[in-house]
Parts: C-alpha cells; structure tokens; sequence
C-alpha cells in the first residue's frame, strides 16, 4: 500500500467519525432539552399572565399590594408631597437614573412590582430613609419613586406592563 | 488494598468469593491496618456515615406522609408532628438530625485543616470531601423549603435570587429554576424530587471518599508516612470499630438532648407561620450552619461579586492542598501555621455570628473585616507559611516518641533529648 492511499483511507475514516459524533450530538442535544425545559414555566402560570385591580376606593396616600403572577405589585396612590419629592431629584444623583415622569405616566399612581431587586424580599411601604420603601432583608432604601437610593439592590424596582382600563380599574400584565 | 489475597475457609464461601469478591472486600474492610495513634477527632467519619443513613431512614418515612404541594405541604408536616405515630419524632430527629451532620462535618473538615490531611497524597479525598460538603448545602437548603413556612419560602427567596446576579441569562435562570416567575409549586415539588435524590449522590460519593481513603490509608496527628502493615498500625477491626462505636454513643447522647429537649431551638420561629408571597419576615437568617458564608455574601456592597465572594470562600477549599506549601502535614509540628489555624477557627464563628445579626453598623464593619482575614489565610498566609515556617522536627515513626521514654506526643515534640537521640 502506498502512503497516500493510506492517507486517503484515514481521512476517510475521519470524516465517518467525525459525522458520527456530530450526529450523536444533535441527538443527544434534543433528547435532553425536553428533561431541561420540562422546568420553565408551563402552559398554567403563563396563563395567568394578567390581573385587573379596582382601585377606586383607595384615597391619596393610601397603597395596596396585589398578587400577578405569584409576585407582590405595589398600587400606590401618591400624595401631591410624595409627588414633589420624587420629581425633584436630580437623576443625575441616582444610581440607576430614571425620571419619575416615566416610571409613573400618572403621577397620582404608582404601579411597581413590590420585589427588592437585591434578593427579592418584599420591601416595607413608607419606610426608610427616603419615606418610599425599605427593605429589611438586608437594608436597601427606596424613595416614594420606588428607585434605589441607599444599600446594596443593583436597579429600581421593576414598574411592570399595566394599563388603566378606565378611571378605577388597573390591568397589569 | 491489602496484599495479602485471602481465602474464605468454608466451601461455599470459596464458591461464592470466586464469582463475586465480596468476602475479600469485606476482610479488607476489617484487616484494613490503621495508625494505632487516631485520636477521637478521627471518629468522625464513621459518625458522619451514621449521620447519612439516620438522614436517609427518616427522610424516606416522612416521605411517606408528606404532600409536596404548595396547599396542602406546611398543614401536611403538621399531620405528621400530630397525627402520624412517632411522627413528632421522625421529624425531630430528622430536622436535628441535618444540624447534628452539619456539626459532625466540620469537625470533620477541622480535625484535616490541623492536622493537614488534605495534603498529597490524598487530595483527591479531600475534593470529594468538598463536593460532598457542597451537596450536604444543597440537600440542606432544599429540606428547609419543604415544610413551606415563612423562612422557607423567603430562605428559597433569596438563595435562588442569587443566581440572578449572573450577567445576562441570570433571570432566565432564576426563572427556569422556579418554573415560573416567583417561588410557588412547581418550586416546591422539584426541591422535593431533588431533596429525595441527593442524599443518594451522597452515598455514592461517600464510598468514592472511603475507597480513595483506603488507597494511602488514613493520616494521623504525627502526620508522618507510615509502613503499612507494622508496628504502627492496628486493625481497623476490633479496634478502631469499638473506638469509633463509642464516640457515636457520646454524639447521640448530644444528637438526643437536642431532639428530646430543645427541638427548636436550632430552627427559627417564623417557619410555624405558613409561606406568604406578600409578607416578607423582618429578619431572614439561614440555618446556623449557612451563616459563615451568608455573612460573606452580605459584607460585599455589591450583588453579583457578593454572590462570587460567597462561592469563592467555599471553592477556594478545593484549592486548599496547592495553596498550603508545607510539606509538613501536622499543625502538632508547625508552631506558626498552628496558631493562625485557631485564628482562622475564631475568625469563621465571628463571620457566623454575625452572618445572624442585622447587616448594618458594627456588624457590618466586623463581617468585612472577617471576610477580608478569611481569604487572606488561604491566598496569602498558608502559601507564604510554607516557606517562611521553621518547624520542628518529625519523629521516624509513631512508636519512636514512645520508645524514646516518653508516651505523650506533645511532651516529646518540645523534648530535646529525644531529638538529640534520633540524631
């Protein structure tokens, strides 16, 4: 046998092997997903993707906690003070800046999910050092903006997707 | 292994060992020649093994009441301390029963930090020690969920929150583990399968950590190479069986007092309050045994490199035989490296004992410091000790000190004459 037929059969044997082990790959790749996916969230909790709050009985100053999607959402219906405080900081201040403009289109509400975003306790209304929220678990401070201002949560907490249906219902989601 | 090959003595028994060898494991298992100097800090092992399997009894019997299910799993644990015979005690044996093995652990993981029993060569004893650790954590944390009161919904809260500090695919991951968009059932019942599943993982690294044992034999707090078999070593079987039978008679009467006396008091009141979404307790603290580590994770200002922080304190153990340089295994022989070991004791209770207060303040300033020491031992006093140390000097064999006219080990290191003798 000369060398270059030698070579050539080993290039040939390469490539079976190659392919083959390609071919296990895919295979194995998607009989695993299914064991891997199998843990998402299924059909039944994202069917539960929306909830719609009455709120017309809550007066200025007053908030309400409801549960979407197995989460805490803060409503709070602000005061024209609360209001002042949170559109006077400077953003430039902040550590995640974010105008309250667009964190609550209607200045009178806010809507927020009531998750620190350090570790995800539910963070106690009007308290702290910035007369918003606190977090006991390991001591973020929020402002009545609901936006990080002191301890170690990274972002403001999350304003979700919602939207007034009409003038005393809230959907969120 | 030992050499000698062994034959049984009865004709089946020949039959038998000759299809399946394990009458050979079994005299190996007795005959297993062990450094006749194992003081009780050596018993451990075989209390930890006693650990496990009193875990995996209990935890299969109260898997036969228990319902994983967001409704029915805190009333369903309840049915088990009132109802179900015994029950009270199944479970208080099996609640106590993961602290008793947390404390038997590290115990454990100290007896080797002093006397150096994760150098070569049983490294590879002392990973699997570590992977079992890591494990025991998981089984532990998850356990915790399962009664669903208050600590263990918002415990499950906050550690799986930790993964959502991984940049980018951390809330997909947080997610993916919850099976929905916070801790709820489908949280629940995969904590329950995995729960039911580790402990099994454990018992199979369990007998990779005792096979990888018995390739270098154990250590002993000379530290030194010894002949196996010789004048150094004992059977395992009667004498170290009967010694290590007795140390787990006094951890039981420990493990007992707990469960028949003060069953609660290693666990936190807010766990008979059922899980609520909406309220979060005032204070969330882990179990006692996570608080070293929940300390190092609450004394790093930001989330992700406190997460890494946390990791780090746990993984750099894995490292722990490159980092310590000595070739000196016994702290017995090294005057520095024993007196920053006892540093690095206290320095860890600080870092639990404040992981249990408020993250503000003083304890805020103390878990900083203690986090800082922490990570300084293992990256910079264990590799520069190693050749900085001068420590003094090895007996030839375990019998040597003996021999040489005294029978205590301490009393021979700073003894002179025996030195002078060996020269």
């Amino acid at each position: 046998m000369s060398d270059q037929r030698d070579e050539k059969k080993t290039n040939r044997r390469d490539f079976l092997f190659t392919a083959t082990a390609a071919a296990g790959a895919v295979g194995v790749g998607a009989a695993v997903w299914p064991l891997v996916d199998q843990m998402n969230p299924d059909a039944s909790v994202k069917a539960l993707a929306s909830t719609e709050v009455d709120v017309s009985s809550m007066q200025p100053g007053q908030s309400l906690t409801v549960l979407w999607r197995g989460k805490p959402v803060f409503i709070k219906r602000r005061t024209d003070d609360e209001i002042k405080k949170a559109r006077a900081v400077d953003i430039n201040d902040l550590k995640h800046p974010e105008k309250d403009e667009d964190r609550a289109k209607n200045p009178e509400w806010l809507v927020m999910l009531g998750i620190c975003t350090h570790l995800g306790c539910v963070p106690l209304t009007d308290k702290g050092d910035y007369d918003g929220w606190f977090c006991p678990c390991h001591g973020s401070h929020y402002d009545t903006s609901g936006r990080i201002r002191k301890g170690p949560a990274p972002t403001n907490m999350e304003i979700p997707k919602y939207e007034f249906v009409n003038t005393n219902t809230i959907k969120i989601g | 292994m030992s050499d000698h090959e062994y034959t049984p003595s009865s004709k089946f028994g020949k039959w038998f060992n000759d299809r399946l060898p394990l009458l050979t494991l079994a005299n190996h298992l007795t005959d297993y020649p062990t450094p006749k100097n194992l003081n009780y800090w050596w018993t451990f092992g075989g209390i930890l093994t006693f650990c496990l399997i009193t875990q995996i009894v209990t935890g299969l019997v109260l898997a036969m009441h228990y319902i994983a299910h967001a409704d029915m799993a805190f009333s369903s644990v309840e049915h088990i301390m009132r109802d179900v015979n015994y029950g009270w005690l199944l479970r208080y044996v099996h609640a106590n029963g993961a602290s008793m093995f947390f404390l038997a652990v590290y115990i454990h993981i100290f007896r080797s930090l002093f006397y150096g029993s994760y150098k070569s060569p049983r490294e590879i004893i002392w990973i699997l020690g570590i992977i079992i650790y890591l494990l025991m954590m998981a089984a532990a944390f998850m356990g915790y969920v399962l009664p669903w009161g208050q600590m263990s919904f918002w415990g499950a809260t906050v550690i799986t929150n930790l993964f959502s500090a991984i940049p980018l695919v951390g809330e997909s991951i947080t997610t993916w583990l919850w099976g929905g968009y916070s801790v709820d059932n489908p949280t629940l019942t995969r904590f329950f399968t995995l729960h039911y599943l580790i402990p099994f993982l454990i018992l199979g690294l369990v007998v990779l950590h005792i096979w990888a044992l018995h390739v270098p034999g154990n250590n002993n707090p000379v530290g030194i190479d010894i002949k196996k078999p010789s004048k150094d070593t004992v059977p395992f079987h009667p004498y170290i069986v009967i010694k290590d039978a007795f140390a787990l008679l006094m951890f039981c009467i420990v493990f007992a007092m707990f469960v028949f006396y003060q069953p609660n008091i290693l666990g936190h009141a807010d766990n008979y309050i059922e899980a609520d979404p909406l309220v979060t307790p005032a204070h969330i603290v882990p179990e006692w045994y996570l608080l070293p580590f929940y300390a190092i994770l609450r004394s790093v200002p930001d989330k992700l490199m406190g997460v890494v922080a946390m990791l780090s304190a746990i993984l750099i153990l894995a490292a722990l035989p490159w980092l310590d340089t000595s070739k000196v295994r016994s702290a017995v022989f090294r005057p520095l490296f024993r007196q920053f070991y006892w540093i690095l004791v206290a320095d860890v209770l600080i870092l639990g004992y404040v992981g249990a207060m408020p993250a503000e303040g003083l304890y805020l300033l103390i878990a900083r410091v203690a986090t800082a020491y922490y990570f300084a031992h293992f990256l910079i006093i264990l590799p520069v000790l190693g050749w900085k140390e001068k420590t003094t000097p090895l007996p030839l064999s375990i019998t040597e000190p003996v021999l040489g006219g005294s029978p205590n080990l301490a009393a021979a290191r700073s003894d002179e004459k025996i030195e002078k003798t060996i020269k």
